[in-house]
């Protein structure tokens, strides 16, 4: 995708454990210095797919290919091995010091004491943490103990490095800072990175492609930015914060803007789709702005709502605020215009937004793999059309 | 209590006074226990490790039986032990029935379930992931062997220490197979039997007191380097 050259090809791969698919992956592929983000709730197969990405998982079917050659059997996965590094969310650290940890991949590899005496400072300037070189493992902060994995993994200097939710049981600020870290490590040293997270932050900050895996399978894979804007199902549309899933019917289509009836309000938005067709779409909540009079045509968004504050939820820096307006919408204001605007809870407002910031998700569009999950989670069949999907998940 | 006094009173004399016998008896149990364990240490961590890591139908059961092994009564392997030595016995031609040999396979006997038990135990309770961690890092299979053990050593010390507490102190098996033989194949348990059985109180207490000394010294220092390793 980078245009760089292709590093790993997966095709057809398959996990089953336990006689249950856990994996169904018919193709993946990873390019030199690119960083891949697999993101999706716990449960999804991510660390699975992670796990047989490097070889530490023997998958029921399928290959996979590092710059051309197969490397699921024997030698060629021992060799390959030796050419990737794993961090998990845990440490995992050996019971030695700091610096012991680091080298320990070195010494694996034979390397004289010199060689691994000089990697080993080097790798741990890298990570600003020479000071804690003599430093027992035991002895280590859990963001000091996550990092001294992370250098444990690039001492080696991998072609390409596997991380499995690697910040997820850290504190907010030290996984801000480890992240920052890595970010700019990977950036240096040109690593190839899969990163498994269910964090959609740390993926976007991190990531070049974001590929979002849901019950074993890859239900949308491109730019983090296209997959947050441009969700493919109901499901991603959820998962990257798109809390309103709302489904109507098609009014009228022309020239590529569609009329969608919903609950007996009409929605503009662009895109094509035949009359009578229901249809699902999905605002983000950022995009909805709230207003006290009707700006008329006082504004360019295309949609306006006379809308009732059923409920606000604070959020720290902002505010949630659930909206009926014929159909369920959230908004999200921060608190400096939640003052401004003078809301509280059972105020009339005004709901608007742009046409362009309807996402448009066509119900019948068969294209992906998961038609099954979605007829199964999809509101249609047993809720009113207007009512917003729930998330599949939990 | 007048029996008690005057039987530490005679240890300490015993003790003071190098008693050139209670110094080979004492010498002779150290000798005979500490081959055991160490060849407990051998089989038992082998055994324990590759039990632990390999995956395979009946390994639960398998593990039981290691686990019920750990209390294995001496007797029982003195009896069996004693059977396989005999003179037609099948290892009969070996001649070793009534030697420190014997003794020492007695008590290896009994030692290894412990070790094998506890090393078990030991590898199963590292982290999950942490065998897939030292794989990734590029270790061979047996690189990743001797890493896992490494990192199981507090608990293993344990295990040592229960292997060697557990033959040092049993005394069916090493009467059984040893013999007792004075100057020969006496240890500081079986010679406890003879002098309580005699009425020898006093002497039987001055071993019995060497005994515990003894234990106590070996599971200090154990002790010593397993707690000096734990984090405080």
């Amino acid at each position: 995708m980078n245009g760089n050259p292709l590093l790993l090809e997966v095709r057809n791969l398959r996990v089953v454990r336990g006689g249950v698919q856990v994996l169904d992956v018919p193709s993946l592929d990873l390019h030199e210095k690119e960083v891949l983000s697999l993101i999706g709730p716990n449960g999804a197969g991510k660390s699975t797919l992670l796990l047989t990405l490097a070889c530490l998982l023997q998958p029921t079917a399928g290959k996979i290919r590092c710059r051309g050659e197969i490397i699921t059997s024997g030698r060629a996965t021992f060799d390959y091995r030796r050419r990737l590094a794993v961090v998990f969310q845990e440490p995992l650290l050996f019971d030695a010091t700091v610096y012991e940890n680091v080298a320990a991949g070195l010494k694996i590899r034979g390397m004289t004491r010199g060689e691994v005496r000089k990697r080993v400072m080097e790798t741990l300037e890298l990570f600003s943490m020479a000071y804690l070189a003599d430093r027992s493992a035991r002895k280590l902060s859990g963001g000091e103990a996550q990092r001294t994995s992370l250098a444990r993994a690039f001492a080696i200097r991998p072609e390409m490095i596997f991380l499995d939710e690697p910040f997820a049981s850290l504190d907010p600020p030290t996984r801000q800072a480890l992240t920052e870290d890595l970010e700019r490590i990977l950036g240096e040293t040109g690593t190839a990175a899969v990163v498994a997270t269910h964090d959609q932050l740390e993926a976007l900050r991190l990531s070049d492609r974001m590929a979002v895996v849901n019950h074993g399978r890859i239900v949308q894979s491109g730019p983090p930015v296209e997959v947050m804007n441009r969700p493919a199902d109901e499901f991603v549309a959820s998962f990257v914060g798109m809390e309103n899933v709302l489904s109507g019917n098609v009014v009228t289509c022309c020239e590529g803007m569609l009329t969608l009836m919903v609950m007996g309000r009409s929605i503009e938005l662009p895109g094509i789709a035949s009359p009578g067709e229901p249809v699902v779409f999905c605002i983000r909540p950022e995009h909805i702005t709230i207003t006290t009079s009707d700006p008329g045509g006082a504004t360019s968004a295309r949609n306006v709502f006379p809308a009732t504050i059923r409920k606000m939820v604070t959020m720290g820096v902002y505010h949630k605020l659930h909206l009926e307006c014929g159909f369920p919408l959230v908004a999200c204001l921060t608190h400096q215009s939640l003052g401004t605007l003078h809301l509280e809870e059972g105020k009339q407002v005004f709901a608007s937004f742009k046409a362009t910031a309807v996402h448009l998700i066509r119900v019948g569009n068969v294209s992906h793999e998961h038609t099954h999950h979605r007829h199964l989670t999809n509101a249609q069949e047993d809720r009113s059309p207007c009512q917003p999907s729930k998330k599949p998940e939990k | 209590m007048g029996l008690i006094y005057e039987g530490i009173s005679k240890a300490i004399a015993l003790l003071a006074g190098f008693d050139p016998e209670v110094l080979s008896i004492t010498w002779l149990s150290l000798k005979v226990s500490g081959t055991a364990t160490l060849v407990s240490l051998l089989l038992g961590i082998s055994s324990g490790t590759l039990l632990a890591l390999a995956d395979f139908p009946g390994k639960r059961l398998l593990v039981s039986v290691v686990n019920t092994g750990m209390g294995l009564p001496p007797v029982v392997v003195g009896l069996f032990v004693t059977i396989f030595l005999w003179r037609n016995g099948p290892l009969g031609f070996l001649e070793i029935l009534y030697t420190p040999t014997a003794m020492i396979i007695a008590q290896a006997i009994i030692a290894t379930p412990i070790v094998t038990g506890i090393t078990v135990a030991s590898i199963q309770n590292l982290p999950g992931n942490l065998k897939l961690q030292i794989l990734a890092l590029g270790a061979t299979r047996w690189q990743m062997v001797r890493i896992l053990i490494k990192e199981a050593r507090l608990p293993l010390l344990a295990g040592v220490m229960a292997g060697f507490g557990g033959v040092i102190s049993e005394v069916g098996a090493s009467i059984m197979v040893g013999g007792n033989i004075k100057g020969y194949s006496r240890v500081l348990t079986t010679a406890t039997v003879m002098e309580t059985g005699r009425g020898n109180f006093d002497v039987a207490i001055a071993l019995s007191v060497i005994l515990l000394l003894l234990c106590f010294a070996i599971n200090y220092l154990l002790t010593r380097i397993q707690q000096r390793e734990r984090p405080r």
